[in-house]
C-alpha cells in the first residue's frame, strides 16, 4: 500500500499540488489522468520521495520510472535490467531473468539499449523496474511512444503484475487505455484530485477535467489483441 | 581484459626500469633506485589516476567527452602548483606543491559539479569546462608575467608541458599517498555511477546517495589529478582516451570500466614515457620530447574522432 495525505507541493513559488489525499492498495492498478500541467508527474514524484522536502520510501519496496527514461550509455538490455538490483545491493540473476522474460526481452538481452527500437528500449526500462521486485510501481507514461499493439501489450503486462499482488500506479495520457485496464482512475486537474472512481463511472468527471464533451462513438476502432 | 591490462602494466614497469637515456640495459643500483624507480612508479601512478578519473567523470556527468584536462581540472591543478612555485612556498615546505595542486583541482571539481548539479546538459557542461580551462590559463599567464625572475618563467613553462624526467623519490613519496587515496575513493563508486546512468532521479529512487556520490567523485578526482599534476605537470587526454579505447571490449557499464581504466591509464603513460625516452635515440632530437606533448599529439586527433561519433542530439 502507498498513501499520501493532505499534501501541498510548491515548486518555483506556485502550488503544483494541494490537499491531496490519496491511497493505493496492493493488487490494485490505478491510472492517473488529467490535462497537461495538472500535477500528475509531481504527484508520482512526491510518492517516490523525490521532492525536496519529501521522505524517500524504501527503494526495495517502491520503484519509479520517469517520463522519457533513458540510459546515458550503450549498456545491454540485461545490464540495464540488472540496475534494478541496486536497492538490494546484490547481483541476483534470478529476478533479472524473470523481469526480462516478463517483458519479452529474452532475445534482446545482449543488444545495446541505444540500438533497439523505442518500444523495446521502454520495455528494457520497465524490466529494470521489475527486477527490483517492488511492492509499488510508480510509472510515468509507460506507453508513450509505443505503437498501439505494444501499448496494449504493456498495459496487459502491468495489469497481470497488479493481479500478482503488486500495486501499479501509472500516469496515462491515453484515457482509453486507462478506462480499459485500470481498476481505478484518479483524475487530477490544477493540482487537485477531482475524481477517483472505477473506470465505468469516471468518464463524466474526466471529460469535464479535459473540457471535452463525452458520448458514445460507434466509429470503427482498433481493439486490444485479446478482450478480457 | 583486466588480467591482460595488469600483465601489460607489469611488462611496461620492467621495461621502464631497464630503459635509460642511453638505451636498454641493467643499470647500477643507485640509478635504478634514485632515477628509474621514481620515474617508472610516477608514470604508473599518474597515468592510472588520470585514466580512472576520466572514467569516473564520464560516468558521473553522463558525458563521453569528460576528461580532467578538457574540463579544466588539470589546468586548475597546474595553476595551484605554479602559485606554490611562484611564492617559493614549495622550496620551504615540500608538500606545499602537491597540496596546492590538489587545492586547485578541488576548486575546479567543485565548480564543475556545482554547475552539473544545476541540470546542465552535456554540451553546456563541456563549455563550462572550456571556460574554466581558459580562466586557469589566463591566471597562469598572469602568474608567469609577474614571475620574479626569467629563469622561474622558463622553469614553470617547461614544467607545465608535463614530464617525468629527473623526478626523485621525494616527488614519488609526495604524490603516492594522495593519488592512492583518490583512486581507492573512486574505485568504490561503481554501483552509484551505474545508477546515475539512468539519471539523477532514477538513481535517487534506486537508493543511490546521489549528492554523496558526486562529492566523493569530486574529492577523488581532485586527489588523483591534483597530486598527479603537481609532480608531473600538464598531461592531458589520458582520462579521455583510455575509457574510450576500453568500451568496445568491456561494454559501457560505468562500473565495469573503473579498474580497467586505472590499469589502462598506467599502460598508456608508461608506454608514452618509454616512447619519450626512445625518441632521441631514433629521431634526430637533441632532447626528449615532453610527455604532455606526446599525450596531446595522441589525444587531440582522438578527441576529433569522438566528436564526430557523438551525433547531434546524442550527447545530453
Amino acid at each position: 500500500m502507498i498513501a499520501l495525505r493532505t499534501v501541498r507541493v510548491r515548486l518555483t513559488g506556485r502550488d503544483v499540488l494541494h490537499d491531496i489525499d490519496f491511497t493505493a492498495r496492493a493488487g490494485e492498478m490505478v491510472a492517473l489522468c488529467g490535462p497537461n500541467g495538472a500535477g500528475k508527474s509531481t504527484l508520482l514524484r512526491a510518492l517516490a520521495g523525490l521532492l525536496p522536502e519529501g521522505r524517500a520510501p524504501d527503494p526495495r519496496r517502491v520503484a519509479y520510472l520517469p517520463q522519457g527514461a533513458r540510459c546515458a550509455w550503450g549498456m545491454t538490455v540485461a545490464e540495464v535490467a540488472a540496475l534494478g538490483r541496486i536497492p538490494h545491493g546484490d547481483a541476483d540473476p534470478a529476478p533479472v531473468e524473470r523481469a526480462l522474460q516478463a517483458c519479452g526481452l529474452n532475445g534482446l538481452r545482449d543488444s545495446r539499449v541505444d540500438r533497439i527500437s523505442g518500444g523495446q528500449a521502454r520495455r528494457a526500462m520497465l524490466a529494470r523496474v521489475l527486477a527490483t521486485e517492488p511492492q509499488v510501481m510508480l510509472l510515468d507514461e509507460p506507453t508513450a511512444d509505443l505503437d498501439p499493439a505494444a501499448a496494449h501489450e504493456m498495459m496487459a503486462l502491468l495489469r497481470t503484475l497488479s493481479r500478482q499482488g503488486g500495486c501499479v500506479l501509472t500516469v496515462l495520457h491515453a484515457l482509453d487505455l486507462a478506462l480499459r485496464y485500470a481498476d481505478r482512475v484518479v483524475v487530477l486537474a490544477a493540482g487537485r484530485i477531482v475524481a477517483d472512481a472505477p473506470p465505468e463511472s469516471v468518464l463524466p468527471a474526466a471529460a469535464a477535467a479535459f473540457g471535452l464533451p463525452w458520448g458514445f462513438d460507434p466509429s470503427p476502432r482498433l481493439l486490444p489483441p485479446c478482450q478480457s | 581484459m583486466t588480467r591482460w591490462l595488469a600483465l601489460a602494466v607489469g611488462c611496461l614497469l620492467v621495461a621502464s626500469l631497464l630503459t635509460g637515456a642511453a638505451g636498454p640495459g641493467v643499470p647500477d643500483t643507485l640509478i635504478l633506485w634514485q632515477i628509474r624507480l621514481p620515474r617508472t612508479a610516477l608514470a604508473a601512478l599518474v597515468g592510472g589516476g588520470l585514466g580512472l578519473s576520466g572514467a569516473v567523470l564520464q560516468g558521473a556527468l553522463r558525458n563521453p567527452l569528460a576528461d580532467p584536462g578538457l574540463l579544466g581540472i588539470g589546468g586548475c591543478a597546474g595553476l595551484g602548483a605554479v602559485l606554490a612555485f611562484y611564492w617559493g612556498v614549495s622550496a620551504v615546505f615540500a608538500p606545499a606543491l602537491p597540496l596546492a595542486g590538489l587545492a586547485g583541482a578541488a576548486v575546479g571539481c567543485a565548480f564543475l559539479l556545482g554547475f552539473a548539479g544545476r541540470a546542465a546538459s552535456g554540451p553546456s557542461l563541456i563549455l563550462a569546462g572550456v571556460a574554466l580551462s581558459a580562466l586557469a590559463a589566463a591566471l597562469l599567464a598572469l602568474a608567469l608575467t609577474l614571475a620574479p625572475n626569467p629563469f622561474a618563467l622558463a622553469e614553470i613553462t617547461f614544467w607545465l608541458m608535463g614530464g617525468l624526467e629527473d623526478r626523485t623519490l621525494t616527488h614519488l613519496l609526495l604524490a603516492a599517498g594522495p593519488i592512492a587515496l583518490g583512486c581507492l575513493t573512486l574505485l568504490r563508486l561503481g554501483r552509484g555511477l551505474d545508477g546515475l546512468a539512468l539519471g539523477d532521479e532514477v538513481a535517487a529512487s534506486l537508493g543511490v546517495p546521489v549528492g554523496r556520490t558526486l562529492r566523493l567523485a569530486a574529492a577523488g578526482v581532485a586527489l588523483a589529478v591534483g597530486a598527479g599534476a603537481a609532480v608531473a605537470g600538464g598531461i592531458g587526454f589520458v582520462g579521455l582516451v583510455v575509457p574510450h579505447l576500453l568500451r568496445p571490449w568491456l561494454g559501457e557499464r560505468p562500473s565495469s570500466l573503473l579498474l580497467p581504466s586505472l590499469l589502462g591509464g598506467a599502460v598508456l603513460l608508461l608506454a608514452a614515457d618509454l616512447l619519450a625516452r626512445a625518441a632521441p635515440l631514433l629521431l634526430p632530437l637533441h632532447q626528449e620530447p615532453r610527455l604532455g606533448v606526446l599525450t596531446a599529439l595522441l589525444g587531440a586527433p582522438f578527441l576529433v574522432r569522438i566528436a564526430r561519433q557523438v551525433a547531434p542530439g546524442g550527447m545530453t
